[in-house]
């Protein structure tokens, strides 16, 4: 299916990769959003707020990240296609509601605008420390899927991207911009809305009598009704048969987790995509993500000029994470040097593909800025040594 | 051609981010070269220190932040001694003449160039846009964008019904800056 020309902006524009986030929703086809203000990422909806009148659809400002959260997830199963926006510790508040999404397969996106944190941290500069929160942030044991964008031309791209994960897999796609991507502002090109590929819903064609609202296709998914189509259903957190009714049991705890599980794992290889650039040669891998792979992309420009053989693995989905890939490459490079604007998160990955075959080297930052690209630089070097 | 690194800065309601706007969508909509724009202000809406930062480059912009800027345009006092230092030697120094007094110790090594933005820009009826003025000057004085592209940006980014006043308040601006231009030339 192809995007509403309604809502597609077509031709380039100057944006920030806020404005440029809600243009990617629009085009996905967003029809709702609920959010509670919180820098950096409140332009996302400010812009919704004013652009949905004009293409048919509902902005609600909530009382906080909570209801904001929750009303996404109803507004999905009433038949609108839903996203949330927020920062740091409004993240933090919506944990909850993305155990449920995920229990409930509710396809949904929150963008998080990451500040540095931890709590109120830095409201309007930039971190990159959500990363693990956003995987394993909610209690429970689920799957997500998470994109990380470096650009604003990317906020747009990888946000129709996300609105079509959430809708294929069923799953909260979790959107992991930083401030600085956030606020900063360049040229978004914006195709034609027929050249943009829409995921659609998966409505069942079943007739009421014989349909199961968590019964899963041949591809472990099932289909989903619309809430006042006349279909008998029942959601809930707790752990559920196929027909959606509690089932507390161990039985049923595994056959549903387990799928929920297996729904993303059993699919990494279509889900994970990456950048990579100079790795025919490299000895040497520079891992980093979102703006920091900008930056790290200078530094490597820069050790490249000194003849270090060195490359960049730049994950664009970060969850799941492109574990095959990484342990490919350990079988052949002698390091990797992870960028990370935290102190550590992402490289536990690493190192866990890297099992012990390469070494694995930290460049960290607090956030508040990004990294001096000497720095990157330094690390490289003395990894060449 | 390496990146040209500019910052606008003044106080908020002078229009320094929309000014920086005109410029950078300008040169990477409408000359075709890769811009990116960063803007700091402080949380009051109107008085406080603001500055908007754009790199422009024939090359993907990697590092997105200012290192040292080769073109400082300031339309405050606080602007001008905050971000003066910065300025790498041999850089351009662009002033509103009314509100700055310049000092030597401010700026010994950049080439200086004052224009009333203010002042000319009250003459055409709306003190408001002495940021288009601003761009205006900024056009004539250095090569960072073309007059044609800044003009189709302007009628892009300006409020609806505001483009001619806006389109004027450029032409006032470029014009002093050609006119300067040619005086230190013919000084020269």
């Amino acid at each position: 299916m192809k995007a509403n020309p309604a809502a597609v902006l077509t031709g380039p524009h100057f944006l920030d990769g806020d404005q440029a986030c809600c243009e990617g929703a629009l085009a996905a086809g967003a029809n709702f959003a609920a959010g509670y203000p919180i820098t950096p990422s409140t332009e996302v909806v400010e812009r919704f707020a004013a652009r949905i009148p004009t293409v048919g659809g509902v902005f609600i400002q909530m009382e906080d990240e909570l209801a904001s959260s929750i009303a996404i997830l109803g507004a999905a199963w009433a038949g609108a296609k839903v996203f949330t926006v927020t920062s740091g510790p409004g993240f933090s508040l919506m944990m909850e509601h993305i155990g449920l999404a995920a229990m409930t397969e509710t396809p949904c996106v929150f963008v998080d605008v990451q500040r540095g944190g931890p709590s109120t941290g830095l409201p309007t500069l930039p971190g990159l420390a959500d990363m693990i929160q956003a995987r394993w942030g909610s209690h429970g044991d689920y799957q997500i899927i998470a994109l990380c964008p470096n650009s604003p031309q990317e906020c747009f791209d990888l946000m129709i991207d996300a609105f079509n994960l959430s809708e294929k897999y069923r799953v909260p796609v979790l959107f992991m911009m930083d401030e600085c991507v956030g606020h900063m502002t360049e040229k978004v090109l914006i195709p034609p809305a027929d050249q943009l590929e829409i995921f659609p819903r998966r409505y069942t064609s079943l007739p009421p009598a014989e349909y199961r609202p968590f019964k899963p296709g041949p591809d472990q998914i099932p289909e989903m009704v619309k809430a006042g189509d006349g279909y008998r259903f029942h959601i809930t957190g707790l752990t559920h048969d196929e027909r959606g009714y509690p089932a507390m049991n161990w039985r049923a705890q595994d056959k549903l987790v387990r799928r929920l599980v297996e729904k993303i794992r059993n699919n990494v290889d279509h889900i994970v995509r990456y950048e990579e650039r100079d790795m025919d040669d490299a000895e040497i891998v520079v891992v980093a993500y979102g703006i920091t792979s900008r930056v790290a992309l200078r530094a490597l420009q820069m050790a490249r000029a000194e003849g270090i053989r060195a490359g960049l693995h730049r994950p664009i989905v970060v969850w799941p994470f492109p574990e095959k890939r990484l342990r490919a490459l350990a079988e052949k490079v002698n390091a990797f040097v992870v960028v990370e604007m935290n102190y550590g998160q992402m490289v536990y990955e690493v190192e866990r593909c890297a099992a012990g075959k390469a070494r694995t080297v930290l460049v960290e930052h607090g956030g508040g800025t990004v990294h001096d690209p000497a720095d990157v630089l330094q690390a490289i070097q003395e990894a060449a040594r | 051609m390496n990146p040209t690194e500019i910052r606008i800065a003044g106080f908020g309601g002078q229009g320094v981010i929309l000014a920086g706007m005109v410029i950078g969508r300008a040169a990477t909509i409408y000359d075709g070269k890769h811009v990116t724009l960063t803007q700091s202000f402080g949380p009051e809406a109107r008085g406080s220190a603001c500055s908007v930062q754009l790199i422009v480059s024939p090359e993907p912009i990697l590092y997105p932040y200012l290192t040292r800027p080769d073109i400082l345009v300031v339309m405050s006092q606080e602007a001008c001694t905050r971000f003066c230092p910065e300025v790498k030697p041999r850089g351009l120094l662009l002033y509103e003449q009314d509100l700055i007094k310049l000092s030597k110790k401010c700026a010994p090594d950049v080439r200086t160039f004052g224009i009333p933005a203010t002042r000319l820009a009250e003459e055409l009826g709306r003190k408001l846009v002495l940021n288009l003025v601003m761009v205006g000057f900024v056009t004539a004085v250095t090569s960072l964008v073309t007059p044609e592209a800044v003009r189709k940006s302007v009628q892009d980014s300006v409020p609806k019904g505001t483009e001619a006043l806006n389109l004027a308040a450029f032409e006032k601006g470029f014009e002093y800056g050609r006119a300067q231009l040619a005086g230190a030339a013919s000084a020269a």
